[in-house]
């Protein structure tokens, strides 16, 4: 008997009959049940300012005709309120008549392991480890101002019932560790920033040499950012280094091509399958199947088994990325995209860890052609309008280069792109591909999903750099 | 239909005694209850029905100076125990903080003022239907427009808020959002844009057609942008993002960032931080307004403040903690602003695209380039050109930039002040900010 029926008033077989008697004249469907808990305790000002844990049960009904989804979710597991969503489901699409899509694909593999990393780790032991993080950051000197450190951790179960009965289940864990730094020296104040994460325990994490690190890096970037002069302005050369740096990727590429935005042809990418949009040498992959990465997923949120998804093969768009709805609309096939934040959000085709494959050049040999120009090796947020194409991001932490030699930090820029043709402006592809540190969180119409990215070193031949000096 | 005060009042007075019982010196304690219902259509045709049921409880107990929070969906009493139990378990563990506490008590909110912000009205979807069929149909009179999406949301909530020494107060919200997104296509490409309306009651939807006519309207306009070489030029922010300058303003004298010495803005009480004619008013009970509410998420009652009088910085975003490491008293602003705007300015909109030979007015930012510790500011951006007062060709693919240091001292308001959002603000004029682009 499924747990997620535990404290409620209904049996699996009443389940399985309102799921069969709401989706049988439906094209998709499926009543989605989500146990999620997470924890975030965070250090701030010397203080552990904020110890939280919450715990949400509740459940996502959802049909699909045509291309019409109707939605109802509650927290009330119960029958009352389980026929409530059905009546409302049967009411927006009475004027339609699908043919229920059984086939759904099967996999055995798994890319994390069945645990809790909140009740995994006791309180005591992680607000301990806080403390030793505050007390070796501020050992750093007097220039440090502020420290905030945290953890955050989450465990999700989700449980999926389709019409015909069958039954798919996942569960979740998700870490993370944040290091924030508030250096001051001579009146300037500057951050700096670093975390890591995954699918797995708080035991890597907990390791000296990995929260060492953390810090350490946070300490740097904030120290850099002290001794940073103003941006340039206008357009330039930029380097990319390896790793986190591949949000750019996310923001130009990834969300162009996304399965709905082009069964909907509002993004820019639509009408260029097979065609080529990047540079030769330009491979890049969307991998849900990564062991315990932060973007990687077992089965999606619609139970489809994840893939590593090729989306541009050598320059060529070969793939987007798709949930069941815009497959199905698409004649083609789910790539295990389907994702939502919660039961409380429906399915969209969402980024898991999207990928830059190595090239031949070394990042040397990229800095050494660039007479001016910026190199760019860590960033904060970016954002993109994918139906003009433009994308942002901002630096945190950049240089600039002179004569194929990097000089002074510069102050955080915003860089400013187009999509559908900054992949053609990448002339070097690095030898050095690397993950991010597991920081990634991407969001979309209103939902959070964690993510990853990576990719080598790139260069750029132009790119518009956001900066004040004209 | 929403719950009711009583449903949600029984349960918050059963946790406060369950967590006394178990060991709390304080309790506070938040139960709410919301429905919200979307329908979406997408080109004329309906494309999604959403409704939402949600509960959620949240629950913070202190023992002496310690203090921990729980939040759950789940409101059963047994679940409700669980949570007490696991919450005071957490507080016991978690080290003493001298400026953990309620709220003083004379600072809470006495009475419940009537703000009309709830309207019972239920909205069928077949309603709502009609009425965005009505919004794209007058989309697709631009006749650049490719396709439309469209949604309305009707959002109901109730809610109360109790602590143990003796608060028990809440109120009833609604809101009903329309908002409209329209492409519009050439033979080159493709631009979107939108336009929205949030009000707290049905009836002050006076004319949804306005929003697909603006949406389509402004999509069509984007087309054909140009890049424009690198300049120090003024910007005119549109209505739709001048209430960003606010939104930073609101951020950089919240107490937290003041008394962890993180905002730009710190140390500056009685200084002048803006132009000197310009005031900044944080009003929380403007009838029916969409940031207005009776009391701040501790229950402390906020009178209307000038944040900012002729220039001057005269009061910080004050909560009860942050506000005793202040030594100040908090201001009800433990969530931060209200309905937070500008007091208009004196020119018309037309004199301010005037008020120099060529200016820059965006009309769209994107990212999120602002540093609060060092006021840095980087967006990328999107308008169109400005010469001799007249609107000419659009722009794209650019960032404005600077410091908020200056930019606060170098803004011109318009006087077109309406109150559309929680937070708004007049179009407005930034002197000598710098275009990056060619």
């Amino acid at each position: 008997m499924s747990k997620f029926l535990k404290n409620s008033d209904l049996e699996l077989i009443d389940v399985e009959n309102i799921v069969s008697n709401t989706l049988n004249n439906c094209d998709d469907g499926e009543l989605y049940l989500e146990n999620s808990k997470s924890e975030t305790i965070l250090l701030d000002d010397n203080k552990i300012k904020n110890s939280s844990y919450s715990a949400d049960l509740g459940y996502g009904f959802r049909a699909i005709t045509d291309e019409v989804i109707a939605y109802s979710h509650s927290n009330d597991i119960s029958k009352d309120s389980l026929k409530k969503s059905s009546e409302n489901l049967k009411d927006t699409l009475k004027s339609k008549k699908g043919s229920y899509n059984h086939e759904i694909p099967k996999s055995n593999n798994k890319y994390y392991k069945d645990l809790n990393p909140i009740e995994d780790k006791s309180q005591d032991s992680k607000i301990k480890i806080l403390n030793q993080v505050n007390d070796y950051v501020r050992s750093k000197g007097e220039i440090v101002r502020q420290v905030t450190t945290s953890f955050s951790g989450e465990y999700k179960e989700i449980e999926i019932i389709r019409s015909n009965g069958e039954i798919l289940n996942d569960v979740r864990p998700l870490v993370r560790f944040n290091v924030s730094v508030v250096l001051e020296k001579n009146g300037k104040k500057e951050t700096g920033v670093y975390g890591i994460g995954g699918r797995q325990s708080y035991d890597h994490y907990l390791d000296d040499q990995n929260w060492k690190h953390v810090c350490d890096e946070a300490f740097r970037i904030a120290d850099v950012n002290l001794n940073s002069k103003p941006a340039p302005a206008g357009e330039m050369k930029v380097v990319l280094g390896p790793g986190w740096p591949a949000i750019l990727i996310h923001e130009a590429i990834g969300h162009g091509l996304e399965g709905d935005f082009n069964r909907k042809k509002t993004s820019a990418f639509y009408n260029l399958m097979g065609e080529k949009v990047a540079s030769d040498g330009v491979t890049i992959v969307d991998d849900g199947t990564i062991n315990n990465r932060r973007g990687s997923l077992t089965i999606d949120d619609e139970g489809t088994p994840t893939e590593n998804t090729v989306l541009i093969e050598n320059g060529v768009l070969k793939n987007f990325m798709q949930d069941r709805l815009n497959a199905r609309l698409m004649n083609t096939k789910s790539t295990g995209s389907g994702r939502r934040e919660s039961y409380k959000h429906i399915v969209l085709p969402r980024m898991r860890n999207t990928m830059m494959l190595n090239g031949k050049y070394t990042q040397e040999e990229m800095i050494k052609s660039v007479d001016k120009g910026i190199f760019a090796v860590s960033f904060g947020g970016g954002q993109v309008d994918i139906t003009s194409g433009k994308f942002v991001f901002n630096c945190t932490e950049a240089y600039e280069i002179t004569n194929g030699k990097i000089g002074s930090p510069i102050k955080g820029a915003t860089l400013i792109g187009d999509g559908p043709s900054i992949l053609k402006e990448v002339s070097m592809v690095g030898n050095d591909m690397k993950l991010d540190p597991g920081i990634g969180t991407c969001g979309k119409a209103g939902q959070g999903v964690p993510v990853g990215v990576a990719q080598p070193s790139i260069l750029i031949n132009k790119m518009t750099v956001g900066g004040t000096q004209l | 239909m929403v719950k009711d005060q009583e449903y949600l009042t029984n349960i918050a007075n059963k946790t406060i005694e369950l967590s006394k019982q178990l060991g709390a010196t304080d309790t506070s304690v938040h139960v709410a209850h919301s429905i919200s219902e979307t329908v979406n259509l997408r080109n004329k045709k309906l494309d999604e029905s959403n409704r939402s049921d949600s509960f959620a409880i949240s629950i913070t107990t202190y023992i002496g100076k310690k203090k921990s929070t729980i939040s759950s969906s789940n409101l059963s009493d047994d679940n409700v125990k669980t949570l007490i139990e696991r919450c005071i378990g957490t507080t016991k563990i978690t080290p003493d903080d001298e400026l953990n506490s309620l709220p003083e008590k004379n600072l809470m909110a006495k009475e419940i003022e009537d703000l009309n912000l709830f309207d019972g009205n239920h909205i069928p979807n077949d309603k709502k239907i009609n009425i965005l069929e009505e919004v794209e149909n007058t989309a697709y009179e631009e006749s650049k427009i490719i396709n439309t999406e469209t949604d309305f949301t009707e959002n109901k909530s109730n809610f109360v808020l109790g602590n143990s020494s003796g608060f028990m107060k809440g109120y009833k919200t609604s809101s009903f959002n329309i908002s409209c997104v329209a492409v519009a296509k050439n033979e080159n490409q493709m631009e979107r844009d939108y336009d929205f309306i949030s009000k707290r009651h049905f009836e002050d939807i006076q004319n949804p057609r306005e929003i697909g006519k603006n949406a389509a309207f402004n999509a069509a306009q984007k087309l054909n942008p140009k890049k424009i070489k690198s300049e120090k030029i003024g910007i005119i922010f549109d209505k739709k993002i001048s209430r960003g300058i606010l939104g930073v303003l609101s951020n950089a004298i919240a107490a937290g960032a003041i008394a962890r010495g993180t905002s730009f803005l710190k140390n500056k009480i009685e200084h002048e931080v803006f132009s000197k004619s310009l005031n900044v008013i944080d009003d929380p009970k403007i009838k029916k307004g969409l940031g207005s509410r009776n009391f701040d998420s501790e229950g402390v009652e906020g009178a209307s403040l000038k944040l900012i009088e002729d220039g001057i910085l005269k009061s910080y975003l004050i909560d009860t903690y942050y506000g005793k490491k202040l030594n100040l008293k908090s201001n009800g602003r433990s969530n931060g602003s209200s309905n937070l705007y500008f007091e208009n300015g004196t020119v018309s909109v037309d004199e301010l695209l005037k008020s120099n030979n060529r200016n820059l007015y965006i009309t769209e930012t994107i990212g999120h380039g602002t540093n609060l510790v060092t006021g840095d500011y980087s967006v990328g951006a999107n308008g169109f050109m400005v010469e001799s007062g007249e609107i000419t060709n659009p722009i794209s693919e650019i960032t404005i930039a600077g410091n908020f240091n200056d930019i606060f001292k170098n803004i011109t308001l318009a006087n077109d002040l309406e109150f559309k959002f929680s937070t708004n603000s007049p179009t407005l004029l930034v002197e000598g900010m710098v275009v990056a682009g060619r």
